[in-house]
């Protein structure tokens, strides 16, 4: 079996008596991406500035390659960073831009322009070249921030929300583009992003961080199939899970796994539709709790009208409404 | 409204500024070029000539300031800035109490020039002055800071330094924090060094305020004498004399208002031509974001 390649152990980071990060661990194995996902304010980036070695932690450790880089520079950690800013200094060409480092670690100039060719190439951004990012679309910066990790030969890429100054339509290409990237260079990639559509599509793993402790890791399928807390049911998923309160139980159902029905089943009265397109979603009222529906097609209903809804037991995900834990399913609240 | 109303109503608004530059700067432009040419002493002759322009290329005290002038500017310049970068990157940190060091080194540029030329007379004094007492205490000969012709201009110069220095910082530290920290991790994740980050990130998105500081520090160079009043007087035998001072001496000491006049047009030719230079061959060299 192949060893972790990135291990960081109960790592922490507080200013004072706020706790960014709380005693967080996880691993990665070389190749792997892992995607830090959570809310604003919740530990991500500062975590991958530790593993960078940009802000030092006040416990625990980190090891890159088996070694522990808690007290190694950013410089030699042999590890590369894409800046959601971009970092691109704007007083130098694009070809300035990818050289820096290589000039800095004074890579002898004829490797250097070999690297450099091979990364314009992978990056498309032969014609730019000699322009400064100034002159640059958002996307083609983004570019020039890859390129740089291209020639930098290093193992490790961490990206921090790398696509979140980019619209929708480029940030979609983009993501499979550095997916392919990450696989026909084998970079193991740590990579923070507050997107969960960005996490899910593109990592092998992810750990959803919120209020400095992880509150699950695992596969973007199991974040779908089997969250372990109300705060990941409610974080995946768009629009998020429904969390519905019976008794002791808080009981989570995806929006797209609840049908209308003729007769029986739950009796919520709508309170409003909202047409999209590809499918309109529903939201109802069922005792103190909302359910939002996600049907297909074009379905307006009055406000005020009573609804039939059911789902198959098991879309059911069951939390425990005092301890927050997913328990498992005994029963369906559709048979009681 | 119609086009002419709105034409007298800007006219009238830019009147008192008008009249303003008008009455300061070019109505006294204009009599200084006119009387380099007709004046002769504090008188005004009937004709046109050349006499003080001629004078002017035979005096040699002028040359002697001219020299003067030049070492000036081009030691101080380059001092203060450099001397204002250094600070500014030492003050620009998050250490405790750096707000109090950004005050200290801010605060010569606070005293109006008169009193930082008192404050270093008493440094330069030959028998209480503070320097000569801590080369005294060290056994060294005192040093005739001020009536040394061989030392007057420098000691001149380490004042002006002192004053500009903490000015210019203001500038730099500014325009220091506007550069993205993220810049810097990007530097700091390839290993570059402190002196290679300073040669290659720092220094260059510094170049705009540079740009900036070096035509105020050398307008200043040549505009700013109030301390020779206090200090030297432009001597001994003009070793420190300076252009715009010896204008004045020329004007309201030995009443050649023309040939003072003569001297002023040499100055405005200087100042545009030093202006012409940095505009139009440093702003082709820089980045401006």
């Amino acid at each position: 079996m192949m060893s972790d390649f990135l291990s960081v152990s109960h790592l922490s980071r507080s200013y004072g008596e706020f706790h960014a990060v709380n005693d967080i661990s996880f691993s990665a194995k070389q190749g792997e991406f892992i995607a830090l996902l959570g809310p604003s304010g919740c530990g991500k980036s500062t975590t991958l500035k530790m593993i960078a070695g940009l802000e030092l932690p006040t416990a625990g450790k980190i090891e890159i390659s088996g070694s522990d880089v808690v007290n190694t520079p950013p410089g030699k950690r042999n590890l590369s960073m894409v800046f959601q800013s971009y970092a691109l200094f704007p007083h130098m060409s694009v070809k300035e831009n990818i050289l820096f480092g290589l000039k800095a670690r004074k890579v002898p100039k004829q490797e250097r322009n070999k690297r450099l060719n091979e990364a314009v190439e992978m990056v498309d951004l032969g014609p730019h070249i000699n322009k400064k990012p100034g002159q640059l679309s958002g996307g083609q910066c983004q570019r020039v921030a890859l390129a740089r990790t291209i020639v930098s030969n290093a193992p490790l890429c961490l990206m921090d929300e790398p696509l979140s100054n980019l619209d929708t339509k480029l940030r979609a290409e983009m993501r499979s583009e550095i997916r392919s990237l990450q696989k026909k260079l084998g970079l193991t990639v740590v990579y923070v992003t507050h997107d969960q559509i960005e996490a899910m599509s593109m990592a092998d793993s992810i750990i959803l961080l919120n209020e400095g402790r992880i509150e699950q890791a695992s596969t973007p399928e199991a974040f779908y199939e089997q969250p372990e807390t109300p705060f990941v049911a409610k974080f995946i998923g768009h629009p998020p899970m429904n969390l519905i309160e019976f008794d002791d139980l808080l009981v989570g159902v995806r929006p797209e796994h609840i049908s209308l029905i003729e007769q029986g089943g739950l009796v919520a009265s709508v309170v409003e539709s909202d047409y999209q397109g590809s499918e309109t979603i529903l939201t109802t009222s069922y005792k103190d709790s909302t359910i939002r529906l996600s049907l297909a097609g074009k379905r307006v209903l009055t406000p005020g009208a009573a609804v039939n809804i059911q789902w198959a037991p098991e879309n059911e995900h069951h939390f425990s409404s005092s301890s927050g834990q997913r328990i498992e399913r005994t029963h369906s609240v559709m048979n009681s | 409204m119609n086009n002419t109303t709105r034409q007298i109503q800007a006219w009238l608004l830019l009147l008192p500024a008008l009249c303003l530059l008008a009455a300061f700067t070019h109505y006294p432009v204009i009599r200084t070029v006119w009387r380099s040419f007709a004046g002769s002493g504090v008188r005004m002759s009937d004709t046109l000539h050349l006499d003080n322009y001629r004078y002017l290329l035979e005096d040699e005290v002028l040359l002697q300031v001219l020299s003067n002038s030049f070492w000036y500017a081009a030691i101080t310049v380059p001092v203060s800035i450099a001397l204002a970068i250094a600070m500014a990157l030492w003050v620009n940190t998050k250490l405790r109490g750096v707000g109090l060091l950004r005050l200290a080194y801010f605060t010569p540029t606070l005293l109006p020039m008169i009193s930082v030329a008192n404050i270093w007379l008493f440094f330069y004094s030959t028998e209480i002055g503070l320097l000569n007492n801590i080369l005294g205490y060290f056994g060294a000969d005192a040093v005739n800071w001020l009536g040394d012709p061989d030392i007057s201009l420098y000691s001149l110069m380490a004042m002006t330094i002192w004053k500009e220095a903490g000015f210019f910082m203001i500038f730099y530290l500014a325009a220091l924090q506007t550069i993205s920290p993220d810049l810097y991790h990007a530097a700091a994740l390839e290993n570059a060094s402190r002196w290679t980050i300073f040669k290659r990130i720092t220094f260059p998105l510094l170049m705009p305020t540079t740009l900036f500081v070096l035509v105020n520090a050398i307008l200043n160079a040549f505009k700013l004498v109030d301390h020779l009043f206090i200090l030297t007087k432009g001597g001994p035998n003009n070793s420190s004399n300076l252009l715009l001072y010896y204008i004045f001496e020329n004007a309201f000491s030995f009443f050649d208002t023309a040939y003072a006049s003569a001297l002023t047009v040499l100055l405005l030719i200087i100042l545009v031509f030093l202006a012409l230079l940095q505009f139009g061959v440093l702003e082709k060299r820089v980045h401006y974001r």
